[in-house]
């Protein structure tokens, strides 16, 4: 990817992602939500990672954020007061942010050591091969190396599914 | 390096075009194929030196030059910026999906092999679903941000209806895939390419017929046209979503639908009829079977392609035009029910089905 491009996304994500949450209107906000997850689908693409990319917004921007305007809508909400004019949320953000801070800091200083032989020899990362990213790589990865993974997930997922089928059904009295 | 983006740019100017003709051609359709139904005149008011075109000049020319001098009527104590965007949100996605649908196979010219996609996408069909999906946005935003309780229903009925019938137009597209065994349009056009017994064109319909079936249905019920158009449904809605837009923004929407149904059409010809394949025809000329040949020179057999490519987009947009004005809006819950407890079981049916004959195959 390269470098201008990266800094103008990032650009984009941080000013989108503040956006979701400086807005008072809840819909502005859920919208502003859709734009970063769309940006993050366009990182990705950039990255080389096309299937990636495209369940991204198939699956967040496409399905789940449709969700969060639908209950939005349904409710009616309108412009809400800003949870960081008080001292509390203040005092827990400010903390939680440095934090945050830190460890990016802290990151930046010493790197995680991805692919030492390349860059070792090179000073660059390593070129990936053709059909990075591709469904088929993933697909093969996913149903071997990740198996237990990927099926602990689905049962996970299942459990949910009856949790909320059984929270409907149930009677109020 | 130049040559390259001049292609590129070539190809999706023409695919633009063409996608803006094809929503113009459906719009004509719609007005001519529905007032032959109701055994009416219909377009009749516009000529060019006395031209009508069978009503052409009026839906082409005159419509879109009336809606761009409308006044642009923004009502009042609505969020402005929003509703300005929705339009644009409709519009651009649907616009976009085109791009990742091959129109015919590789044109070999200067020394080039130039491949007839706008953008040959390694995972093309979640490209266009994910493009559909977005599209909703337009809706759920021109639905709240007119201010308009009617709107507000139109808007939540239509992500609703879009939501639900996205997952069965997910799965069926989902037995195509593991059919192909490729996410790639052009390479399951490619493999629809050969001969059954010699003499039947493999198209995807003959493998999965019931996945065209509930292609076809969701395909409908996501454009949001008649037997699913309650999001804007007249005699309840007024207008639905769009009522409060006026003018090019109202163009928009009417224009996403049209480009919507030209989108569907060229997933139901890449997909399950062979998209650019015209049958019997090789890359050197037409194999008849009996052993007859034709032999014809690359430009004219890539030309055959991208006439076929049209034709099949063309009659299936025609067809979806003629079940729009052949059935009657369903009610709000027979639509649910259609989606989740008739589409959607049928659809994972479909899918284990095709697993279980694939392994059988393989093994």
């Amino acid at each position: 990817m390269h470098p201008v491009l990266f800094l103008i996304l990032a650009a984009l994500l941080i000013v989108s992602a503040l956006c979701v949450v400086l807005q008072p209107s809840p819909v502005r906000s859920a919208l502003s939500l859709v734009v970063t997850l769309f940006l993050m689908a366009v990182t990705f693409l950039l990255l080389d990672a096309q299937l990636v990319a495209a369940l991204q917004v198939v699956v967040y921007a496409g399905a789940i954020v449709v969700l969060f305007l639908f209950v939005i809508m349904l409710l009616n909400l309108r412009d809400e007061p800003r949870a960081l004019a008080r001292l509390g949320t203040q005092a827990t953000a400010l903390v939680l942010g440095s934090l945050f801070l830190l460890a990016l800091i802290r990151f930046l200083v010493t790197p995680p050591k991805l692919s030492a032989s390349a860059s070792a020899a090179t000073g660059m990362a390593t070129p990936v091969s053709a059909d990075f990213g591709s469904a088929q790589v993933l697909a093969e990865r996913l149903f071997t190396h990740y198996l237990l993974a990927f099926e602990v997930t689905s049962v996970l997922l299942l459990v949910a599914i009856i949790g909320a089928v059984v929270l409907a059904k149930r009677k109020l009295v | 390096m130049w040559v390259e983006i001049g292609i590129a740019a070539i190809k999706t100017g023409a695919i633009l075009g063409v996608v803006m003709a094809l929503a113009g051609v459906f719009g004509w359709f719609e007005r001519k194929v529905s007032a032959y139904m109701q055994d009416r005149v219909g377009a009749n008011r516009c000529s060019v030196f006395g031209f009508a075109g069978a009503g052409l000049i009026n839906t082409i020319m005159a419509d879109p030059l009336k809606f761009a001098t409308k006044e642009d009527f923004v009502p009042a104590g609505v969020d402005r910026l929003l509703h300005t965007l929705a339009p644009c949100v409709n519009f651009f996605p649907v616009l976009v999906a085109f791009a990742a649908i091959p129109f015919g196979d590789v044109l070999e010219a200067g020394g080039r092999s130039i491949n007839l996609q706008a953008v040959p996408l390694n995972v093309g069909v979640l490209y266009i679903l994910a493009m559909v999906s977005l599209s909703v946005y337009g809706v759920v935003l021109g639905g709240w941000a007119s201010n308009n309780r009617f709107s507000l229903l139109g808007g939540i009925r239509g992500s609703a209806q879009m939501i639900s019938y996205e997952l069965a137009m997910g799965l069926s597209i989902v037995a195509m895939v593991m059919t192909y065994g490729t996410l790639d349009l052009q390479t399951m056009v490619r493999a629809q390419g050969h001969l059954i017994g010699g003499w039947l064109p493999a198209w995807g319909v003959l493998y999965q017929p019931l996945a065209f079936l509930l292609f076809l249905t969701a395909g409908m019920a996501e454009t949001k046209r008649s037997p699913f158009d309650l999001p804007e449904g007249e005699s309840e809605l007024v207008a639905g979503y769009f009522i409060e837009f006026s003018g090019v923004k109202y163009l928009m929407f009417f224009m996403t639908d049209f480009i919507e149904v030209a989108v569907v059409a060229g997933l139901l010809t890449t997909m399950f009829f062979g998209g650019w394949q015209v049958p019997y025809l090789m890359r050197d000329g037409f194999h008849f079977p009996l052993g007859v040949t034709v032999a014809l020179p690359h430009l004219l057999v890539v030309a055959l392609q991208i006439v076929s490519f049209l034709l099949k987009v063309v009659f299936f947009g025609w067809l979806q035009c003629l079940i729009r004005w052949t059935l009657p809006r369903i009610r709000y819950d027979q639509l649910m029910g259609l989606g989740w407890k008739g589409l959607l079981p049928v659809s994972l049916a479909n899918v284990l089905a095709t697993a279980v004959v694939i392994l059988a195959w393989q093994a």
